[in-house]
Formats: C-alpha cells, structure tokens, sequence
C-alpha cells in the first residue's frame, strides 16, 4: 500500500524531545554584582529579562547606573592590586577551578541559555558550554607561563621577553548572542594575565553572566576581580568612558564600536573590538555539494543567524548555481524550527522582539530592492520572537541585504564564474570578520585564503571556535584578536624598568 | 684653481615630494622655508595639500597588491638595497642631519649610522615576524589551522618632529617590512632628509608608491589622511597631544589602526611593536580527515 505524501511525513514525524526545565533554578530577582556581593542598583532601577521563544518573564533584574559602574570600577581597582600580585600559578588555579565548575554545572548552564536567549539546546550543549569550559582551561594553563607569551619585551635593554604586566582594570561590553562564550572569550585571558574585570552583559541575556558570578564564588575567587553589571547601552558606555578603566574589551556592531573607538581617543585605554560581519562562502564548482550545502547551512541558519562571522552571502559559481541552490532549498525544508529546549530544534527564537524587527526591516529591504525572496514552508509559534530561514536569490552587490549585516537567518546568494571574481566580490565590503572555501582543490584554497581579507578563513568547515586560536577582524570587523596566544596581548603591557613592576 | 672654488656658485637643489615613485611638486604650488637651527636658509620646502595627500593615498593603495604580495625573501632582499644606497649617500645625510637636527656633523654621522643599521634590522625581519607572530594552533578537533600575520593595507605615518632620520627611518622602515605602503608625512620644521630619503628609495628597487612622501604642516596633511576611508592604520608618532586626539577620533570612522604617540628613545633597540601594530592576523582552518580511532600500526 503506497502511503501519500502527507501520511509519509507524518509517519517521520518527530515526537517531542523537550530537555527539562527542573535542572536550573532561576530566581525571581537578581542583583548587581560588586566586590563580591550581590547588590540593588544604586537608584534602585530594575529591568525584566525574557524568554525570547515564549515571552514568559525569566526574572527581574537590577540595572546598573553611572553610580555603580563607578563602585565596581573602584571594587576591581581595589582587587587589582593583590589578584595581580599572586603568582601566576595562584590564578591558574583559580581559573582551573572555574572550567571544572562551569564542566559540572554545563547542563544547567545550557538549560539557563537556552531560555534566556532562545537559541537551540543542542547548541548551548554541544557548541557553548564546552566551548566556555575550554577558554577557562586554556587561559588557565598561561597564567604561569606568560613570560613565554613574547609580550613582555622591553624596548631599552631588547630583553628577551620575561615578565610582562598587567594593564589594571578591563571594563568589558558583551553582546547578547553568545552570552556565556563571549564572556568566557573575555574574562579567561583578563584573570589570567593578572587583571581584574568590570563586565556588562547585553539587557536581553543577563542571566547566564549572574549565574557565572555564582561560580565565582564557588571558585572562592577574591572579592571584586570579577564585577558583573547588568544594564542597558548606557551603563556601557559609562564603563567605556571610565576614567579608571585601563582595558576596554567590546564585542557587538560596528556603530558602537566606532563610538567606542571615538571615546577612548587620546587616552591611555588600550581597545580590543569585535565588531560586525558579512562574511563571504565561496562554493567552487569542484565543491562536493552535499558538504557544502551542510556548511552554508551552519554558516547562516547556526544560532539563526545571529553571529557576527555568518557566513551570510554565498558566492557559488555560476556552473553549480542551480544545483548548489536546489540541494539547499531541499535542505532547508528539513529544519525544525521551534520550541529551543527540544532537542531536535534546529532553529530556535531570534533573541528579542527589536531584533526580529531589524531583521524584517532589512529582508522587505530586499525584496523591495527587487532581490526574490525564499522560505521553505515553515509554521512559526505564536508567541515569542520568530523569523523563517530565508533565502534571497537575484542579488547585486549593490543590494542592501547584500552589503548590510542582518544578524539573522537570512542568506543573499551571488553568483561568480572565475575565482578573481568570487575574491573580488568576497572583498567587496567593509567588513572583515571570516569567509569560507569550498571546493576539492588544495591549492585553489590556499589562493584564494591568502587574498581574502579577512580574519577567519574557513576552508570546506565554516563556524569552527577553539580556545587556541586567533579570532578577529580586518578592517571595519574590528582590531585586536581573541583566543590562542594572541588574545593575551590585549591585556598585557611590556615589563617596566628594573624595580618598577 | 681656488680663486675659481671661491667664486664658484652652488647648485641648490629644489626639493620634491616623493609620490607614486615620481617626484612631483606640491598640487598647490606652495612652499615653505625651511632653515637650520641658526636660522638659517636651506631650501624652500613643498607644502602639500589635501590633493597631494589624497594622491598619495591613490598610489599607495596602487602599490599594495604587489608589494604585499612578493615574497618576504623579496621584500627584504629590496629593503637591504635601500640600506646599501643610504650607506653610498652617507655624506649627503650626515650634512642635512646636522643641518635639520642642529648638531655637530659627528654627531650628525652617528644619527646616519644608526639609521643605517636600523634599516638594516628590519630588512631582516620581514622573513622572520611571521614565525614569531604566527603559527599552527592545536585546536581539540580534526583541524589543521594557522594563523598567519599579513599586512593591514596602506598606513598613514606622521613621522616624529624631533628626529628627522634616525626617527623617520625607524617608524617608515617596520611598516613597509611587513608588506604596507605608506605615506609618510615628513618632519615639519626638519623635512630635507626625509625628501632625499625618496630619491634613495627610488633608486633602490622599492616599487614606485610603497612609500610616499610628503612635507607641509603636519596638521593640515595629516587631517584628511586620518578621515581617508582608504588609509588603513595611522601611525601619530609626529603628533602632539591635541592633535593626536583629533586625529583619533576621525581615524575611528573607518576604524583605522592607530599607533599613539609615545615617548620613544629611537637610539634605543626597538622591540617588535612597530611591525606588529600594522598586521592582522589570519587564521585558516581546513579539516585534517583524521584517519579514525584505530591508532597507528607502529
């Protein structure tokens, strides 16, 4: 008996495979974190914190102000100059302690991840979580071996490279769609280099941060060398601007990163910045298809799109256009979009209600601009912050959603036919951040890398992270590097003359 | 024969800018006088214009393409010649030093020495900084993966005010070594012999428009190469406080890479930090198909 095609795709239908709720315990409110204490707001502020798939409240939490940036910027002051002044061996443990805390409590750590910012449970298990655990052991590892770092050199004497410095205290901006990595990418080499921290998490995604000050103290790390403040744009800024702040570390868009870059003119701040992409995966026609189809999918559709190094045009070469495309629209007809702590979620909610606005915005941007538009047949939720994988086939480099980081599941497809052409195109931006190779042939990789302009270059893999190596930016994505040994120079100075450590 | 020498008059020479490998008068048919620490006269010096800058610029980034892209092998083998001509013009150098920074000629001859082997050093490197500043990463997967460093394009450089050779050579020298171009804003009071320092490089196989010289006011050329949306890092080595602030904050419109200024002793062995502050770092990733878990046979 054949079975039609609706009763087929009934009979493969997945049953419901929610992780459970009961292993995180979210208080109804939270407060700042200062020297060790939790703490109200100085005016007394709160905000709420939501679950972007359900729009359920999470818990209300204390908003930081002017006031008690200035208390926690004093508190990491004060903590600096012993936290600092212990042997490097002293703080390797501490941060080793702290990877085996985050290792216990992962599970619910990604529990607490997903509902705070809508991303699938498979990803804050499988990719975040032990992504964060891995940053905490790797920094660990260099707290007593920073004098082989090769930053500590000294410009008088060439001494070879011994006892470089700490900077003092780093005020740290961190973005919503990666709240616990990127707060592992930041506070691992500050702690580990002898600095002391103020860090302000995104206002959609304070949780996971607050629960990291729990692990803090867990850890019995020192009073006021981790200092967390929830709070809005406002509150960043004012850590920015602190005149006490030695190091800023921010990660987010690129308008703000320039208004950083603009403030911390003719100080003594040293500025790392993460800043936006658009990033280019070139399709080769030698490309074996089914890989690549695998790989434009992560590199677009992973945390639905809300990754500055998405790989969010595709360049596929004129031959394998067609085929390229049909094989991913198949492809993309197979995604589950839904509940985020099912475990067979693909796609998750877009973390908050103004930035499934941005992304409206910018793909009826595309469509009016005359680019086609393409979705696989896709019911969304109800409630909640929810957005269809998107196509855009037809686009022009001069087109909006071909130029402009969307920041959301939302994929423009160009098309080339010589590789100076698909490196003419990729590089045709602003922005810098990564781009992706596919095809069979070793040397065309290799060619095509070398020209790219950009910080990361994925070849026939796209998305891959890992503690040990560089990750950052050309041009408008940025300066400065995170991970591997080259994210300790952004909080280290050369070693002082004789006697003045 | 020396009644001749007495009467003899001088040739003087008119002093150009250096841009695109050609040397060019300023855009603006402006000059300055430039004169010793007595006060004396020694040349009229072009004052460029935000034309000359911008053209500047244009050459540059020209030049990046090629420059970047020959090998460091090639890169230091062209540096080196550079040193071998500046050693030829010794004389030359040791007379405008003496003249631009008020000193005796032998302390004059000193400062060209060591500018010399400042040149020298870092054509050395440019074969060198990328196994100090890169290097394979042991990623926990089946990866290989290197990070690279690589040249972050054309680099506005405000060369120091106080040390007209031994100072300009040491912040123009690191920048090309790795592979940018750049255009040089020269000192303002001392400029002479950073323009001659064009006439050796263009003798010494150095691609027209890897460097681009340019004297003036500082402030005024400086300006439209911080706002240039195709200058990629400024050096603010020349600037002063104020300047250097303003600068800053219109180098942040592109999110230029910026070099503040700082107290530099240039008679000092400079560490890595001048050619670190113009690279970026690639990292490529390429699965390694590991051959599974069964382990080796040996």
């Amino acid at each position: 008996m054949a079975l039609s095609s609706a009763a087929l795709s009934s009979a493969f239908e997945y049953a419901p495979a929610p992780e459970s709720r009961s292993v995180v315990d979210i208080a109804p409110s939270y407060g700042l974190f200062i020297d060790g204490e939790f703490t109200e707001a100085a005016d007394g502020k709160v905000f709420k914190t939501v679950s972007p798939s359900t729009e359920e409240v999470l818990s209300e939490v204390a908003r930081a102000g002017t006031a008690d940036v200035d208390r926690a910027v004093q508190a990491a002051r004060k903590a600096f100059a012993k936290w600092s002044a212990l042997p490097g061996s002293e703080r390797a443990k501490y941060l080793f302690r702290i990877a085996r805390i985050i290792q216990e409590r992962s599970r619910e750590l990604a529990v607490l991840e997903t509902l705070d910012n809508g991303k699938p449970i498979k990803e804050t298990r499988d990719a975040d979580l032990p992504l964060v655990a891995a940053h905490f052991f790797y920094y660990a590892g260099w707290a007593d071996k920073l004098d082989h770092a090769g930053f500590g050199r000294r410009t008088a004497d060439g001494h070879s490279g011994a006892n470089p410095r700490p900077l003092g205290v780093a005020g740290q901006v961190i973005p919503w769609n990666f709240p616990l990595l990127m707060l592992a990418w930041k506070i691992a080499p500050a702690l580990a280099t002898g600095n002391t921290v103020v860090l302000k998490p995104a206002e959609t995604t304070p949780l996971s941060a607050l629960f990291f000050a729990d692990i803090c103290r867990q850890a019995g790390l020192p009073k006021g060398v981790v200092n967390i403040l929830p709070g809005y744009g406002d509150a960043g800024a004012a850590l920015v601007g602190h005149p006490d702040v030695d190091k800023v570390a921010f990660t987010g868009s690129t308008a703000v990163g320039k208004a950083i870059a603009r403030s911390v003119a003719g100080t003594e701040k040293k500025v790392t910045l993460e800043l936006g992409g658009k990033g280019a995966n070139i399709v080769f026609d030698d490309a074996p298809i089914d890989q690549a189809v695998e790989g434009i999918v992560t590199g677009i559709f992973f945390n639905q799109g809300q990754v500055c190094c998405a790989g969010s045009r595709l360049l596929v070469q004129e031959s394998v256009q067609e085929e390229v495309l049909d094989a991913l629209k198949r492809r993309l007809s197979t995604l589950r979009l839904g509940d985020p702590l099912d475990k067979n979620t693909d796609i998750g909610a877009i973390n908050s209600a103004e930035q499934l606005a941005r992304i409206q915005k910018l793909a009826d941007t595309g469509e009016a601009e005359g680019a086609e538009r393409w979705s696989p047949a896709c019911e969304l939720p109800t409630s909640g912050y929810w957005f269809a994988p998107t196509l855009f086939t037809g686009v022009t480099q001069a087109h909006t959603v071909a130029r402009d980081e969307i920041f959301g599941p939302v994929l423009s497809v160009l098309s080339f036919r010589t590789p100076d052409e698909a490196v003419a195109k990729a590089n045709n931006t602003q922005y810098g951040l990564s781009a992706g190779i596919w095809t069979e042939k070793g040397s065309r990789i290799l060619a095509v890398a070398n020209k790219l302009r950009a910080g990361v270059v994925w070849a026939n893999t796209f998305n891959k992270f890992d503690p040990t190596s560089p990750f950052g930016g050309y041009k408008e994505s940025g300066y400065g590097r995170e991970g591997g040994r080259h994210g300790l120079e952004a909080y280290l100075a050369p070693s002082s003359p004789e006697g003045k450590r | 024969m020396s009644t001749e020498q007495q009467n003899r008059l001088s040739v003087f020479k008119t002093y150009k800018l250096y841009v695109g490998g050609k040397f060019p008068r300023s855009e603006s048919g402006r000059v300055y006088e430039v004169t010793d620490s007595k006060g004396n006269w020694l040349a009229n010096a072009p004052q460029s214009s935000r034309k000359d800058a911008r053209d500047a610029v244009v050459a540059a980034r020209k030049a990046f393409g090629g420059w970047s892209g020959a090998t460091a092998y090639n890169r230091g083998q062209v540096l080196y010649r550079v040193a071998e001509m500046l050693e030829g013009r010794r004389d030359q150098f040791v007379r405008e030093v003496a003249d631009a920074d008020g000193i005796s000629k032998s302390k004059a001859g000193a400062v060209v020495d060591a500018a010399v082997d400042r040149w020298v050093w870092y054509a050395g490197w440019t074969d060198k900084i990328g196994q100090i500043v890169g290097g394979a990463n042991p990623v926990a997967g089946p990866f290989f993966n290197l990070s690279t460093p690589e040249p972050t394009g054309v680099v506005a450089v405000l060369a120091p005010q106080d040390s007209s050779f031994l100072g300009l050579v040491s912040v123009v020298a690191p920048v090309i070594a790795t592979g940018n171009t750049a255009v040089v804003i020269a000192s303002a009071t001392s400029p002479l012999p950073a323009l001659s320092l064009g006439e050796v490089l263009a003798t010494s196989d150095l691609p027209g428009g890897v460097v681009n010289v340019l004297s003036g006011k500082t402030a005024e050329i400086a300006a439209p190469l911080a706002a240039h949306q195709d200058v990629n890092a400024i050096d603010l080595t020349g600037a002063d406080a104020e300047l250097a602030r303003d600068l800053e904050i219109a180098a942040a419109d592109n999110l230029k890479r910026v070099l503040r200024p700082q107290a530099v002793d240039f008679t000092a062995m400079p560490g890595t930090e001048r050619l670190t502050a113009f690279l970026e770092t690639k990292t490529v990733w390429h699965p390694t198909g590991a051959l599974g878990v069964s382990g080796s046979s040996y």
